[in-house]
C-alpha cells in the first residue's frame, strides 16, 4: 500500500485535493436537502461525489475510507431512488460521515495513512438507516402519511423531468440544465455515462408503482443528457480550464507587475519630450496593456466571498440544532469578488458574527410563537460593492439587543462610567458590545457567551482596514454591517509633505482638511498650556504637529513660519484629531508594502509605498500616530478600554480636565471628556424663560447654570460669559464660569470630603492647587432638573 | 569555525571586512534613500530595490565608528536574511577573495565593543587583517529597543 501511494504521490494529491473542494459542496448540498428533500438534483450530485470518493479510495486503496463512503453510499442511493426519505437522522448521519471521511483525508495529507479511529459505530448507523421507517426515532412519525407524499412529489417529479427530457431532446435548452448539474459536481464523462447505467438498471427492476414512476422519470432525466450531445464535452472542457496556481506565483506577478507600472509611468514621461510618431504610439500601447496586465492580475488574486459563504450553513444548522432552534439561511450576493488575503482575514470574524447571531440572536421556536413571528428564524447574509469597498450584511429577525441590558453590563464590569453612560447615545451604547471583556450572554454557551469575541472580531476588521456597525431594535432582530476595502494591497491615500517627505495617510482616516494661511496660524491656533487646539466649527480639535512627532528636523526647503499649514483632520477610534503638515500633496491609489523587520515595530508606520517617480513614502499609523501624541490610551486599542482602565484604577488616576474659576479664586475642574464645547455669548443674549436664564444655542433654547449663583461666590463681572456646553441625549445645558483656566492631564488623586458641599464629586490638587472637582449630574439635577429630560417629553411639556 | 571560502569585502572606516559570498544577493551603488523618523540612528532610510522596500542599515553606526563624511556616498551591499533583504551601507567594495582555513583566528580579546559583537573572526592575510561580520546579526536592529534606549539616555 505504501509503495503505491509513493509511487502515486501526485495522484493522492490531486485526490485530496478535489476531495476536500468536493466535501465543501457536500456539506451546503446536505443542508440544502434537508430543507427540500425531494430536490433529486442535489440528491444526484450529493451522491456523485461520495462515489466518486468511494471510486478513488478503492483505486489508491484506501480500503477504511473505501468502507465509510460505501455504507454513505448505499444509503444515498436509496434516498435517490426515493426509497427512503431524508429526515433529520440521515442528515445528520451522513454529515458525521463527511466529518469522517475529511477526518482520514487530512490524516492520508499528513502521514499518507487512514488513521487509528474506528469508524465501526458510524457504519453500523448508516447501515440501520437504511432500513425503511428510518431511525428507531423517527419510526413513530406518521408512517402512513409519508409514502403518500413520496407518490406525490415523484409523481410531480417525473412529470416536470419529462418535460425537461423533451426540451433536452430537441435543443440545448434542458442540456444546459443537466450540464450546471454536472459541472457542479465536477464529474468526468466517465462518471456520468456510468450514473446513466445504474438509473436505467433501477428503472428495470420491478418496484412498486410509485417508485417505477420514479425511476422511469429519472431515466427519463438521464435519457435527455444521453441525447443531448453538448453536456460530456462541456464538462470535461470545464476540468480542462482551470489550473491550480500557487498564490505566491501571483503575489509575485503583482509585484511585478507593480514594477512594470512604475517602468511604464517613467516610459510615459518620457514620451511626453519625445516627437517621434512611432515610439509615442508604442508607449500608448505600452501604457494600455500595463493597465490591462495590471487589472488582469488583480483579478486573479479575487475571489467571491460565496467561498467563505459555503461553509456557514453547516455551522447554522448544527448551532441551531443543538440550542434547539430553526434557523434558515439566506445568502445575497455571493458572488461579490474580494481579494483572497481579505478571504482569508475575514473568515474567522464571520463565522463569529454569524455563531453570535444563532446563539444570541435568534429565539427559541415557542418564544417565537409566543411573540407572532414565524417560529423558523432568518439570518440573511448580504454582500455588495459600494464606492470602492464591499460590504456584508448579517442581519437575523431575533430579539435584538436591549441598550439598557448592554448599559448595566457595561456598568457592572467597569467598561464605562456612571457620567459615560448617561452621554452615550444608543449606538454608542449598541457598540459597547465590541468593548474587550464584553459578553450579553445570559450563560456561557460552548461557543459564546465568554466576551472574548467581539473585540477581537473588530480588531480584526479593523486589522484589514474594515470598520464594523451594529444596529438593533429591540424585538425584532440586529443588522451588523461591515465594510472592507477590496483588496489590501491597493488603498486610497492622501499624500502629504512634511519637513521635505511625503507620507501616506490611509483615506479611511480621513475626515476633513483645513487650510490655514500663515496670517491666519497665529490667530486661531490656540494654546492651552502646551497642548495645541484649533476650533473647528465649535468643537476643540487637539492638534498635533507630525514634525514634532516624528521628530524630524524641517528641511531647508520649508521656511520656518513664513508658509501655509493644513490641518489633517484623523479619527482615531472614537477621537477625532488635526494632524498639522506643511503641505497637502493629492490623493492616490498606493500599493501597500511591507516594512522590514528593523523598523516594523515603528507603531506610527503602517507601511511603505513607491510613489510614481520611483521614490518611498511612508504609510502613517493613524491609530499609532495618536497613541504615540497621547490623544488616545497608549494601553488600549480602543476608546472604551480606555475608559475601563480610568474607571478601574480607582481615586488616584490620570484624568484631562477642564479647570475654570467661578470667582472668589475658587478653583474648578470637569473631566474634558464630558465638555461638548466651550463657548462665549455676550450677556445682552441672555433671555429669560420661566424663572431661568437661557441662550439660543444652535437652533435650540440652551438653559444657563451659573455656577457662581449655585456655589455662592462673587465672579467678576464680564461683558462675555464664559460657558462650558454639556451635552445629554442631544440636550445641552450651559455651565456659566468666570474664566476657563486650562486644560490638564494629571495624575490626581482625590479626596472626598464626608460635610462637602452639594454638587461637588471631591477635590484634587491640580496644577499645585486645590481645585474642586464638578459633579455635573448633582448640579444639574439641583439646578436645571428638565433640562436633561429626553427631548421628546420637554417637547410635549412645551 | 567557518565553512565558507569565499568572502565579499568591503572597506568600513579603516576596517576591512567580509561577508560569505553566499549571503550576498547584490551590491549597488548608492541609492537615494527615503528616511524613517523615530527608527533606530543604525537605519539610514529605505531603497526601492525594484519595487522591493530594503532597508538601509549603516555599518559606520552599527559598529560604533565615526559618521561618513557627508560628500562620500556610501554602496549598498544588499544581503539576504531569513526576514527579506537588507542592504548594509558601506565605504568601498572590496573584491571577492578565497581564503585558507588555516589562516582564521576568532575575535581577538582586544577589539572593541561593537565590532567585537558583531565580528566572528580574522582571516590573516598577507595585505592585512580580514574582519568576518555576522551579517545576520549585524542587520538585526530593532527600533523599539532603541527608542527606549534612548529615552532612558534622555531621562538620566
Amino acid at each position: 500500500m505504501t509503495t503505491l501511494i509513493e509511487g502515486c504521490d501526485e495522484i493522492v494529491k490531486d485526490f485530496l485535493v478535489e476531495s476536500y473542494e468536493n466535501l465543501d459542496q457536500l456539506d451546503q448540498d446536505l443542508v440544502a436537502l434537508e430543507q427540500d428533500p425531494g430536490n433529486r438534483e442535489i440528491l444526484a450530485s450529493v451522491f456523485r461525489t461520495i462515489h466518486t470518493i468511494k471510486g478513488t479510495c478503492g483505486f489508491l486503496d484506501f480500503g477504511k475510507l473505501e468502507k465509510v463512503a460505501h455504507v454513505g453510499e448505499n444509503l444515498l442511493s436509496k434516498l435517490r431512488d426515493g426509497e427512503l426519505e431524508l429526515d433529520a437522522n440521515r442528515t445528520s448521519a451522513l454529515l458525521t460521515m463527511i466529518d469522517a471521511i475529511r477526518s482520514m483525508l487530512s490524516h492520508i495529507e499528513d502521514d499518507g495513512s487512514e488513521g487509528d479511529a474506528d469508524y465501526g459505530n458510524l457504519i453500523d448507523l448508516l447501515t440501520n438507516l437504511q432500513q425503511t421507517g428510518s431511525g428507531p426515532e423517527a419510526a413513530g412519525t406518521a408512517p402512513g402519511r409519508a409514502p403518500d407524499r413520496d407518490v406525490e412529489d415523484v409523481a410531480q417529479d417525473a412529470k416536470r423531468s419529462a418535460e425537461t427530457a423533451q426540451a433536452g431532446g430537441d435543443g440545448t435548452l434542458g442540456s444546459a440544465e443537466t450540464t450546471t448539474t454536472t459541472a457542479q459536481a465536477a464529474d468526468t464523462p466517465q462518471d456520468s455515462a456510468k450514473q446513466t447505467k445504474d438509473t436505467v438498471q433501477a428503472a428495470d427492476t420491478p418496484q412498486d408503482s410509485a417508485k417505477k414512476t420514479m425511476a422511469t422519470a429519472q431515466a427519463a432525466e438521464t435519457s435527455g443528457t444521453v441525447l443531448s450531445p453538448a453536456p460530456s464535452p462541456t464538462a470535461s472542457s470545464l476540468t480542462e480550464s482551470t489550473i491550480r496556481v500557487d498564490v505566491d506565483h501571483l503575489d509575485r506577478l503583482m509585484n511585478l507587475v507593480g514594477e512594470l507600472v512604475l517602468a511604464r509611468n517613467q516610459i510615459l514621461q518620457f514620451t511626453s519630450k519625445e516627437e517621434d510618431a512611432a515610439f509615442v504610439a508604442t508607449s500608448q500601447h505600452l501604457n494600455m496593456i500595463t493597465t490591462e496586465l495590471q487589472e488582469g492580475v488583480m483579478k486573479t488574486r479575487m475571489q467571491p466571498i460565496g467561498n467563505v459563504w459555503n461553509k456557514l450553513p453547516r455551522v447554522v444548522r448544527d448551532l441551531a440544532r443543538s440550542c434547539g432552534k430553526d434557523v434558515k439561511i439566506i445568502m445575497e450576493g455571493k458572488e461579490t469578488e474580494l481579494d483572497k488575503t481579505i478571504i482569508e482575514a475575514i473568515r474567522d470574524p464571520l463565522t463569529h458574527l454569524v455563531r453570535n447571531s444563532v446563539d444570541h440572536g435568534i429565539e427559541i421556536p415557542e418564544e417565537r410563537q409566543a411573540l407572532g413571528k414565524a417560529h423558523e428564524g432568518t439570518l440573511l447574509l448580504r454582500a455588495f460593492h459600494e464606492g470602492g469597498q464591499v460590504n456584508i450584511e448579517i442581519t437575523d429577525d431575533g430579539g435584538g439587543i436591549s441598550t439598557e441590558v448592554l448599559k448595566k453590563k457595561a456598568l457592572e464590569r467597569s467598561i464605562i462610567t456612571t457620567e459615560q453612560a448617561a452621554r452615550m447615545s444608543e449606538r454608542e451604547l449598541l457598540n459597547l458590545i465590541f468593548a474587550p471583556g464584553f459578553s450579553t450572554a445570559k450563560k456561557v454557551t460552548k461557543v459564546s457567551g465568554r466576551g472574548v469575541g467581539m473585540d477581537v472580531v473588530r480588531t480584526n476588521i479593523e486589522k484589514i482596514g474594515g470598520s464594523i456597525d451594529l444596529q438593533s431594535k429591540e424585538g425584532s432582530g440586529t443588522t451588523i454591517r461591515i465594510k472592507i476595502p477590496l483588496t489590501l494591497a491597493i488603498i486610497p491615500a492622501l499624500i502629504v509633505t512634511d519637513s521635505g517627505d511625503r507620507f501616506a495617510i490611509p483615506q479611511v482616516n480621513l475626515l476633513e482638511l483645513v487650510r490655514l494661511e500663515a496670517e491666519q496660524i497665529e490667530t486661531s491656533i490656540e494654546d492651552i498650556n502646551g497642548s495645541p487646539v484649533y476650533r473647528l466649527r465649535g468643537n476643540l480639535l487637539p492638534l498635533v504637529f507630525l514634525n514634532k512627532e516624528l521628530k524630524m528636523q524641517a528641511a531647508e526647503s520649508s521656511a520656518a513660519g513664513s508658509s501655509a499649514v493644513s490641518i489633517v483632520v484623523l479619527q482615531a477610534d472614537e477621537q477625532q484629531f488635526g494632524l498639522i503638515v506643511d503641505e497637502i500633496n493629492d490623493t492616490e491609489e498606493i500599493v501597500v508594502k511591507p516594512l522590514g523587520t528593523q523598523i516594523k515595530d515603528l507603531d506610527t508606520f503602517a507601511g511603505a509605498t513607491i510613489m510614481g517617480d520611483g521614490k518611498i513614502a511612508l504609510i502613517l499609523d493613524v491609530m499609532g500616530l495618536a497613541q504615540r501624541a497621547g490623544i488616545i490610551g497608549e494601553l488600549s486599542s480602543h476608546g472604551i478600554g480606555e475608559h475601563k482602565e480610568q474607571a478601574s484604577t480607582g481615586s488616584d488616576q490620570r484624568r484631562t480636565l477642564l479647570v475654570f474659576s467661578i470667582g472668589d479664586d475658587r478653583r474648578m475642574a470637569i473631566p474634558l471628556d464630558l465638555v461638548a464645547r466651550l463657548e462665549e455669548f455676550p450677556i445682552s443674549s441672555v433671555e429669560v424663560a420661566g424663572d431661568r436664564e437661557v441662550v439660543q444655542y444652535r437652533g435650540e433654547i440652551m438653559p444657563l447654570v451659573r455656577l457662581s449663583r449655585f456655589f455662592n461666590t462673587n465672579p467678576d463681572e464680564t461683558e462675555q460669559l464664559q460657558v462650558v456646553v454639556y451635552s445629554h441625549m442631544s440636550r445641552s445645558i450651559g455651565f456659566v464660569v468666570e474664566e476657563i483656566i486650562d486644560i490638564v492631564e494629571e495624575r490626581i488623586t482625590v479626596t472626598i470630603d464626608p460635610d462637602e458641599q452639594m454638587g461637588l464629586d471631591g477635590a484634587a490638587v491640580v496644577q499645585e492647587k486645590v481645585t474642586d472637582l464638578l459633579d455635573v449630574d448633582a448640579v444639574v439635577g439641583a439646578a436645571a432638573p428638565e433640562a436633561l429630560e429626553p427631548a421628546a417629553t420637554a417637547e410635549a411639556e412645551a | 569555525m567557518l565553512e565558507e571560502r569565499q568572502f565579499c569585502t568591503f572597506l568600513v572606516a579603516d576596517l576591512f571586512l567580509g561577508i560569505p559570498v553566499s549571503a550576498v544577493q547584490e551590491v549597488i551603488r548608492y541609492h537615494e534613500m527615503t528616511r524613517v523618523p523615530l527608527a533606530d540612528r543604525t537605519i539610514t532610510g529605505l531603497i526601492n530595490l525594484r519595487g522591493q522596500i530594503v532597508t538601509a542599515v549603516d555599518l559606520r553606526q552599527r559598529l560604533g565608528l565615526e559618521d561618513r563624511a557627508p560628500e562620500s556616498l556610501p554602496m549598498n551591499v544588499v544581503i539576504r536574511t531569513d526576514d527579506g533583504a537588507v542592504s548594509l551601507l558601506v565605504d568601498e567594495i572590496g573584491d571577492v577573495l578565497e581564503v585558507e582555513e588555516r589562516d582564521f583566528e576568532p575575535p581577538l580579546e582586544t577589539l572593541g565593543g561593537k565590532v567585537r559583537e558583531l565580528v566572528r573572526g580574522v582571516f590573516k592575510l598577507e595585505t592585512g587583517l580580514l574582519l568576518i561580520l555576522d551579517e545576520e546579526k549585524a542587520a538585526n536592529v530593532s527600533s523599539t529597543q532603541s527608542e527606549a534606549m534612548e529615552l532612558v539616555r534622555e531621562t538620566i
